[in-house]
């Protein structure tokens, strides 16, 4: 029955019949797995946010939604801002030195523009659990008796500093993010956009 | 009658299915109450699909209205919250049911040989079943549900280059809101039951080829009579069926009480702070994943900065053992994975290391079939090492699973590791203590 037959041949065609199913069947696929990813509405929304902060008191935070995230702005008390320097050697990169996590102008010892004014997005660099405001220095029963004030993740117990440094020996491997931001006045902020446009 | 039956065969293969299944599907006849969990999870998979039928009636899968469509299936909706607290403490008891029928295979060694693909398809519907209830807990749209989806989903930003583009492909935006709402819907409602299904029926299937295992771990197959019948065989039907009915019923019993008494067990199989809806701002004081996760969470947890540097101690020790130990080509190798190990601890961090234990913590289970050296497969004939492993398993799979619902800092993140290290241990370091474990002979005809 098999007499005759050219084994060869026969094997090339089932694998270039394979070969091109295959290719079709890569093309047939990506329309669907390119409409999972964010649509033209959702790129779209995300529009710069603009807070005033002339209500803002020394020590109080305020939280701003951009993009669907937390935004906290800070304005710190000078004893706050005095508090930053000392534990630089308690930090896992106190100097700021991952470019991602803040636009070049808040690459300094406080990562802001103006020092008393903190804008961090309150996602945790570890997993995106919100951390919860601890800014009160002194002792605190989950952080213990020498706590300077920060930001405690209560998910997996990553810490922060009240400049959104991250501690070492936490989950967390990166300082809180700085969004783009820049200020129209000494009273309003617009984040999501800098001098060099939006973000 | 018989000849609509025969109008049947001549078309279907009825009868033939009906005996090679059950009727003359033998099994052996010493089976214990460890067997009945197979038959629940059956059960529950039916009871899960078809209460979700009911619930997608009412349900909106939109972030605007899934909250109130939820407490208006609760409150509005005849019956409503009978259907909905079935399915809610259904799939706690879908879990139970799965550990104690995974637990009964570690028992009784039905992962060995010649079942590994019957356990490997298990461990495959495990794994599914995990990402059906993850999913199926972001539909209420609770605030738990909300961070909980944003705390997993973020999990893939970890792998390197590619995980942030793939997180966003996921949740289909910036962040978790209602295009992840829908699809999430459509995989927990159609795609992934589809799959569990199916896996199930090739479950079934694989294990009527092989033949069930039974609690003495012997072959009922090797010893058969004259008409090839297997001597310590009983056919399923009528024996296990009805054994398996009283069992059934005696469960439903149990998960009424549980459903009508205490649907949401405390906080353990709802918890409360789901009863809030979703709020971007305020992640609740803790993310806590439901029971059926917090082992694994727990593991995710407990990777930091002082595990990843014991796991270098640990591989430095491994390969000087290798290096004095073993010989010739094993060395090398054993040297050559060592050093990329090594590596990838010093190039990867902390987090990223989270997510591979965790990972790593469920993918161990397919190579459990190699892993498991000793010549007997019962516990009933097996030495105190693996009585001792087996224990020691499970105690640090209950103590990661109460830890991981727990606040992660001070002593309780020191046990959480040493947990995480003795759950690894029981599968790493199997194949020695197997071989070498005192096995006590397994005798040829199962026992009482």
């Amino acid at each position: 029955m098999s007499e005759g037959v050219d084994r060869d041949k026969r094997r090339f065609l089932t694998l270039l019949t394979s070969g091109v199913g295959a290719v079709g069947a890569g093309f047939a696929a990506t329309p669907f797995v390119l409409s999972m990813t964010p649509s033209a509405r959702a790129k779209a929304a995300g529009a710069p946010v603009e807070v005033d902060i002339s209500k803002l008191t020394p020590g109080q935070l305020h939280t701003e939604e951009w993009r669907g995230k937390p935004v906290w702005i800070l304005r710190r008390t000078p004893e706050m801002l005095q508090s930053l320097p000392a534990l630089d050697k308690q930090l896992a990169d106190p100097a700021s030195t991952v470019i991602d996590q803040q636009p070049a102008y808040a690459q300094n010892p406080t990562r802001s523009i103006k020092p008393e004014v903190l804008v961090v997005v309150g996602i945790c660099t570890h997993l995106g659990c919100s951390p919860i405001k601890k800014l009160e220095a002194g002792s605190d029963a989950i952080l213990g008796d020498d706590w300077s004030g920060g930001f405690f993740c209560p998910c997996h117990g990553s810490k922060f500093d009240l400049a959104g440094r991250v501690y070492k020996n936490v989950p967390a491997p990166t300082n809180l993010v700085v969004p783009p931001h820049m200020f129209l006045s000494d009273t309003r902020i617009v984040i999501g956009e800098d001098k060099k446009g939006g973000a | 009658m018989e000849k609509l039956l025969a109008w049947i065969d001549d078309r279907f293969p009825l009868t033939k299915v009906w005996e090679e299944h059950a009727s003359k599907y033998y099994a052996p006849k010493n089976f214990n109450f460890w067997y009945y969990f197979g038959i629940l999870a059956t059960v529950m998979l039916v009871l899960q699909i078809f209460t979700g039928i009911f619930l997608t009636m009412h349900y909106k899968p939109d972030t605007a209205l899934a909250f109130a469509s939820v407490e208006y299936i609760m409150r509005d909706v005849s019956w409503g919250w009978l259907i909905r607290y079935l399915h809610s403490t259904g799939s706690s008891f879908f879990f139970i049911v799965v550990y104690l029928h995974m637990y009964r295979a570690l028992l009784y060694g039905s992962h060995r040989q010649p079942r590994e693909l019957l356990w490997i398809i298990g461990v495959v519907i495990f794994i599914a079943l995990m990402a059906e209830a993850f999913m199926g807990y972001l539909l209420p749209w609770g605030n738990m549900s909300y961070w909980g989806a944003q705390v997993i989903i973020s999990l893939f930003d970890a792998i390197p280059f590619v995980g942030p583009a793939l997180a966003e492909w996921i949740r289909g935006d910036f962040v978790v809101g209602d295009a992840t709402l829908n699809r999430f819907f459509a995989f927990h409602v159609i795609a992934v039951p589809l799959v569990l299904v199916v896996l199930v029926f090739v479950h079934i299937v694989a294990l009527h080829k092989v033949g069930s295992n039974n609690p003495d771990g012997i072959e009922i197959k090797k010893k058969k009579d004259a008409n090839g019948i297997p001597l310590d065989g009983i056919p399923f039907h009528p024996y296990y069926t009805v054994k398996d009915l009283v069992g059934v019923i005696v469960f439903l019993m149990v998960f009424s009480a549980v459903v009508f008494f205490a649907p949401e067990l405390g906080g353990w199989f709802l918890e409360h702070d789901n009863f809030v809806p979703a709020n971007i701002l305020q992640t609740p004081p803790e993310i806590v994943p439901l029971w059926y996760f917090t082992p694994f969470y727990s593991i995710l947890r407990a990777t930091n900065t002082d595990l990843v540097l014991a796991l270098r101690g640990i591989v430095v020790l491994a390969a000087l053992v290798a290096l004095f130990k073993a010989r010739g080509l094993s060395r090398l190798v054993a040297l050559g994975m060592a050093g990329a190990l090594l590596a990838a601890l010093f190039m990867l961090d902390a987090k990223v290391w989270g997510v591979l234990l965790m990972v790593g913590s469920l993918l161990l289970f397919f190579f459990l079939p190699w892993l498991d050296r000793s010549p007997a497969k019962s516990i009933r004939y097996r030495g105190w090492m693996y009585k001792l492993a087996l224990a020691v398993l499970v105690l640090s799979f209950f103590i990661l699973g109460y830890l991981g619902t727990r606040p992660a800092a001070g002593p309780n993140l020191i046990i959480a590791q040493v947990c995480t290290l003795l759950y690894f241990a029981f599968f790493l370091f199997m194949p020695w203590y197997t071989s070498i474990d005192k096995t006590r002979p397994v005798p040829e005809r199962v026992t009482k």
